[in-house]
C-alpha cells in the first residue's frame, strides 16, 4: 500500500500544450471538425425528419446560391458580416474586449438615415454619400472612444461598458424610428425615398439582380485588404499585437499604451459604423432596432474564428451567411422551421470552435 | 494552409449546389402564390393566415396551386423586400404579406414588378398609392370582439347578480372594473377593446374598462405583468390584444389560487392555458379571404383594392365557450351573432356610448358623436367623416379601406399610458 503513495500512476489520458504546429495541419484539423459537424447534422436531419440529408443541404445551397440574385444577396450579407468582424479585429487583437459593435453599427445606421432623410433630395449623390461615410464612421468612433477613453483614464471594465452602449444605441435608435416614422403613427421609417431613391448606395452596371450588391461587397473587398496588411504589416498592427501580448512589454519598449488603445478603437468602432452606413444606405434604406440583425455579436464569432486574419474571415462570414440563408429555404422547402437549422448552425460551430482545442493541446494515451 | 479550408468549403458547397439541382422541377402550369410571414406555426397570429391559406389552397384545389413560403420574415427590418423580389423570380404571380411593417417594403416591390400582384395583409396606403397592382386586406375582427365582449357581459351579470364580487372589484362610481392588454394604440387596437367593452356594456351598463400597451405584440413577460397588475387592482375580466398567451396564464394562475377573474383571449383558443378561467377568445378565419384572393387569381379577375369581412361572410368569429361561461351564453351569443350577420345590429351604434368633443370629433348636447374624422389615407390624421345612419361605419372597405380606422376615445374606457 505504500508503495502506491510513493509511485505516481501514469493517467489513463494526459493533455499537453502543443507549439509550433504547421498551418496545414491545423487547417487541416479544422476542415476535418466541419466535415465531422456535416456528417452529424446529417445524422441529425435523417433522424428527426426521415428526409435526405443530401437533398436538405442541396435546398440550403439553392437558399443560398440558387439563383443570380440569391448569390448576390448571400455576397452583399456575407459583406456586412465581414465589414463588422473587420472592425472587430483590431480591438480585439489588443485584447480590448469590444462586445459593442452592435450599438457602433446602429449610431452609424442612425446618421446615415439622418443624413438619406435630411440631405438625400437636396444634395447631389456623390455629396451625401461622402458626408454619410464621414458621419457614420464618425459615429461608430466615437461610439467605441467612449468606453476607451474610460478604460485608459479610470481603468474601467471595456466588456461591460462597450456591451452597455448597445443599450444606449437601440434605445436611441428607437427615439429616431419615432421621430423619423413614416406614416406619422406608424412607429417605423418604411424605406427612405422610395421614388428618388436619394442617398441610396449607387448602383453599378444595369443588370438588376446584380448591379445593388456591387458597390457594397467592392467597399467591404477593399476593406479586408487593407484590414489584413494594417494589422501584419504596418507599425500600427505590431503595436496592438504587442499590447494585446503584454501591456507591460509594450510600455517598457516605450510604446505610449494609452494612445495605441484610443487609435485602434477610433478604427474599430468607425469601421463597425461604416458597416451600419452599407447596411442602410446600400442593403436596407431603413433605419430601426432590428437593421444590424446581431451582427455586432455574430462578427465576434467570424473575428475569432479567423484568427483574426482578415481573408479567412470571408470564409467564416461566408459560412455563417451561407448557413442562415440556408435555414430559411429550409423551411420553405421542407416546413423544417428555425429552429431545426439553428441547431445544425450549433452543431457546426461547436465541431469548428471545439477543433481548436486538438489545435492547442495534445492527447497522450496511457501506453500499453 | 487556410487554402485547404477554404477549398473544402467551397467544395461542400459545390456538391450540395449539384444536388440541389437536380430535385426541383416544377410544372409550369400551376399558379404559383408566395406567401412572406412575420412568424412560423409556433405563433398564434401567423399560424392562422398559414391555416387560412392552406384551407383555401385545399378548397380551390391543391393540384392548381402552388405555396411557396417565406417564414420569420422581420417586419422592423427591409427584410420582406428582398424576400418578395425572391418570390417573383421564382415565379409567384401573387404575393401576400401578413405584417403591417412588411407593407412599404412590398410596396416597392410592387412598383418594380407591375406584372406581379401584391396584398400587403392587415396595410392600409393601398388607397391612396392606387397602385393595379397593390391591395390591401383586413377582416371586421371588431365584430367578433364586439360578440367575446357579450361572453364577458354576461359573465360579469352573473357575477354580480350571485353577490361573489367585493368593493375591490368597483370603482368609486359602483362600475365593475375591467382590463384590456394592448399592444400599441393604434387604430386597430382601439378598435378591437372599444368593440369588446361596448359588447359588455350591451349585457351589463355599469362597467369600466382600463387599457395598458405593452409596446410589442408579442412579449408573454409583459403580458403576464399587465394583467397581473388589472388583477391587483380588481379588475374581473382581463381581455388582450397581443398575441402571446402571457396574460391568459396570469389569470389561470389567480383564478386557481382563489381570486374571482377570468379572461377572453384573441386569436388563439386560450383553454389549453386557462381551463378555467378561459370564457372564449375572438378569432379570424382567414380562409375567407384567401379563397376569395387565390380564387380571383385562379380566374384571372382583379382582387379588390380593399377587402374586409366579417360575421356575414363567416370570416371572424369566438373560439368554443369555457365552462366557466355564464348560464345562457351561448344562445345570448347565437342571438347576437345572428343581428350582425344580417346587418340589423352595428357594434358601433352611437346611441350606445358617449364621447368627448375633440379635435376631428363633433358630439351633440348628450356627448353622442355626430361627426368622427377618421384616418382612411393611412398618413395617421383623421380627414374622413365616417358617422352615418347614427352609426360608425367601421372596415368599409368599398367606401373606405379594409385596415381598422375607429381609433376615437369613449368614455369608460381608461387608457394607461404612463408606460409610453
Amino acid at each position: 500500500m505504500s508503495n502506491l503513495q510513493t509511485k505516481t500512476r501514469e493517467p489513463f489520458l494526459r493533455i499537453v500544450k502543443r507549439d509550433g504546429m504547421k498551418a496545414w495541419q491545423s487547417w487541416g484539423i479544422r476542415g476535418i471538425a466541419l466535415l465531422v459537424a456535416l456528417i452529424i447534422c446529417a445524422l441529425f436531419v435523417y433522424t428527426i425528419t426521415e428526409l435526405n440529408p443530401l437533398s436538405v443541404y442541396g435546398s440550403m445551397a439553392k437558399g443560398a446560391f440558387g439563383t443570380t440574385r440569391r448569390m448576390w444577396i448571400t455576397f452583399q450579407d456575407t459583406a456586412i458580416l465581414l465589414c463588422v468582424a473587420l472592425g472587430l479585429a483590431p480591438a480585439f487583437k489588443m485584447k480590448f474586449w469590444n462586445i459593442g459593435a452592435e450599438g457602433q453599427i446602429l449610431v452609424g445606421g442612425i446618421a446615415t438615415a439622418a443624413c438619406m432623410i435630411y440631405f438625400g433630395e437636396i444634395l447631389p449623390p456623390w455629396l451625401t454619400i461622402l458626408i454619410m461615410v464621414l458621419t457614420s464612421a464618425g459615429a461608430g468612433a466615437l461610439w467605441g472612444l467612449i468606453p476607451a477613453l474610460f478604460k485608459t483614464k479610470w481603468n474601467t471594465n471595456e466588456t461591460l461598458f462597450t456591451l452597455m452602449m448597445n443599450y444606449i444605441a437601440i434605445q436611441l435608435t428607437a427615439f429616431f424610428v419615432a421621430k423619423w416614422e413614416n406614416p406619422i403613427g406608424s412607429n417605423s421609417v418604411g424605406v427612405i425615398n422610395p421614388d428618388s431613391k436619394g442617398g441610396w448606395l449607387p448602383e453599378i452596371g444595369t443588370n438588376p439582380r446584380v448591379s445593388p450588391y456591387i458597390l457594397p461587397v467592392t467597399i467591404v473587398l477593399a476593406l479586408t485588404v487593407f484590414m489584413f496588411f494594417y494589422l501584419k504589416n504596418t507599425k500600427h498592427g505590431y503595436e496592438i499585437s504587442i499590447v494585446g501580448d503584454s501591456e507591460n512589454t509594450a510600455r517598457y519598449a516605450g510604446m505610449n499604451v494609452k494612445k495605441i488603445v484610443l487609435r485602434t478603437m477610433l478604427i474599430s468602432g468607425g469601421i463597425c459604423g461604416l458597416a451600419g452606413f452599407i447596411n442602410v444606405s446600400g442593403a436596407c434604406h431603413t433605419i430601426s432596432e432590428g437593421v444590424s440583425g446581431g451582427r455586432g455579436f455574430t462578427a465576434i464569432i467570424v473575428a475569432w474564428l479567423a484568427k483574426f486574419n482578415a481573408f479567412v474571415m470571408i470564409f467564416v462570414s461566408l459560412l455563417l451567411v451561407f448557413l442562415e440563408k440556408g435555414a430559411s429555404q429550409i423551411a420553405s422547402d421542407y416546413g423544417l422551421n428555425n429552429e431545426a437549422s439553428e441547431i445544425m448552425k450549433g452543431i457546426i460551430l461547436f465541431f469548428v470552435l471545439g477543433s481548436e482545442f486538438f489545435i492547442n493541446y495534445r492527447l497522450i494515451f496511457r501506453k500499453k | 494552409m487556410k487554402k485547404i479550408f477554404a477549398l473544402l468549403l467551397v467544395l461542400c458547397m459545390a456538391t450540395a449546389l449539384f444536388v440541389g439541382c437536380g430535385t426541383t422541377e416544377n410544372e409550369g402550369t400551376k399558379l404559383k402564390v408566395g406567401v412572406i410571414l412575420i412568424g412560423d406555426e409556433n405563433e398564434g397570429y401567423t399560424y392562422a393566415h398559414i391555416k387560412g391559406i392552406q384551407d383555401a389552397v385545399k378548397a380551390l384545389g391543391e393540384d392548381k396551386i402552388e405555396v411557396i413560403w417565406k417564414y420569420n420574415t422581420a417586419d422592423n427590418t427591409d427584410a420582406a423586400y428582398p424576400a418578395a423580389v425572391d418570390l417573383v423570380e421564382q415565379g409567384c404571380t401573387y404575393i401576400f404579406s401578413n405584417s403591417y411593417g412588411h407593407q412599404s417594403h412590398v410596396l416597392r416591390a410592387a412598383k418594380e414588378y407591375p406584372n406581379v400582384k401584391f396584398v400587403a395583409v392587415t396595410g392600409d396606403t393601398a388607397k391612396k398609392d392606387n397602385l393595379a397592382n397593390f391591395s390591401n386586406a383586413f377582416n371586421a375582427t371588431y365584430q367578433s370582439r364586439y360578440v367575446s365582449g357579450v361572453v364577458a357581459g354576461m359573465k360579469i351579470k352573473e357575477l354580480v347578480e350571485s353577490g361573489k364580487l367585493t368593493d375591490k372589484n368597483y370603482d368609486e362610481n359602483g362600475n365593475v372594473k375591467v382590463g384590456y392588454v394592448g399592444a400599441f394604440p393604434y387604430a386597430e387596437v382601439v378598435s378591437g377593446y372599444t368593440a369588446f367593452y361596448l359588447g359588455i356594456k350591451s349585457v351589463y351598463d355599469k362597467v369600466v374598462m382600463n387599457v395598458s400597451y405593452t409596446e410589442s405584440w408579442f412579449s408573454i413577460t409583459a403580458e403576464a405583468a399587465a394583467a397581473e397588475a388589472f388583477i391587483a387592482d380588481g379588475c374581473v375580466i382581463i381581455s388582450q390584444h397581443a398575441d402571446s398567451t402571457g396574460a391568459p396564464s396570469a389569470v389561470e394562475a389567480k383564478n386557481k389560487a382563489g381570486t374571482v377573474v377570468y379572461c377572453v383571449g384573441y386569436n388563439i383558443d386560450m383553454l389549453s392555458v386557462a381551463p378555467t378561467a378561459a370564457l372564449t377568445s375572438a378569432t379570424n378565419d382567414w380562409s375567407v379571404y384567401y379563397t376569395y384572393a387565390i380564387g380571383q387569381a385562379l380566374k384571372g379577375e382583379a382582387i379588390a383594392t380593399n377587402w374586409s369581412k366579417g360575421y356575414a361572410d363567416d370570416a371572424v368569429g369566438i373560439t368554443a365557450l369555457g365552462t366557466s361561461c355564464a348560464a345562457g351564453t351561448a344562445e345570448k351569443v347565437a342571438t347576437v351573432e345572428a343581428a350582425l350577420k344580417d346587418g340589423s345590429l352595428n357594434v358601433f351604434d352611437t346611441a350606445t356610448f358617449t364621447a368627448k368633443a375633440a379635435d376631428g370629433v363633433k358630439v351633440d348636447e348628450n356627448g353622442k358623436v355626430t361627426e368622427y374624422l377618421a384616418d382612411i389615407d393611412g398618413d395617421f390624421v383623421g380627414e374622413t367623416n365616417v358617422v352615418k345612419n347614427g352609426y360608425i361605419d367601421e372596415s368599409n372597405s368599398d367606401e373606405f379601406r379594409s385596415a381598422p380606422y375607429f381609433a376615437l376615445r369613449i368614455d369608460g374606457i381608461i387608457e394607461n399610458t404612463a408606460a409610453e
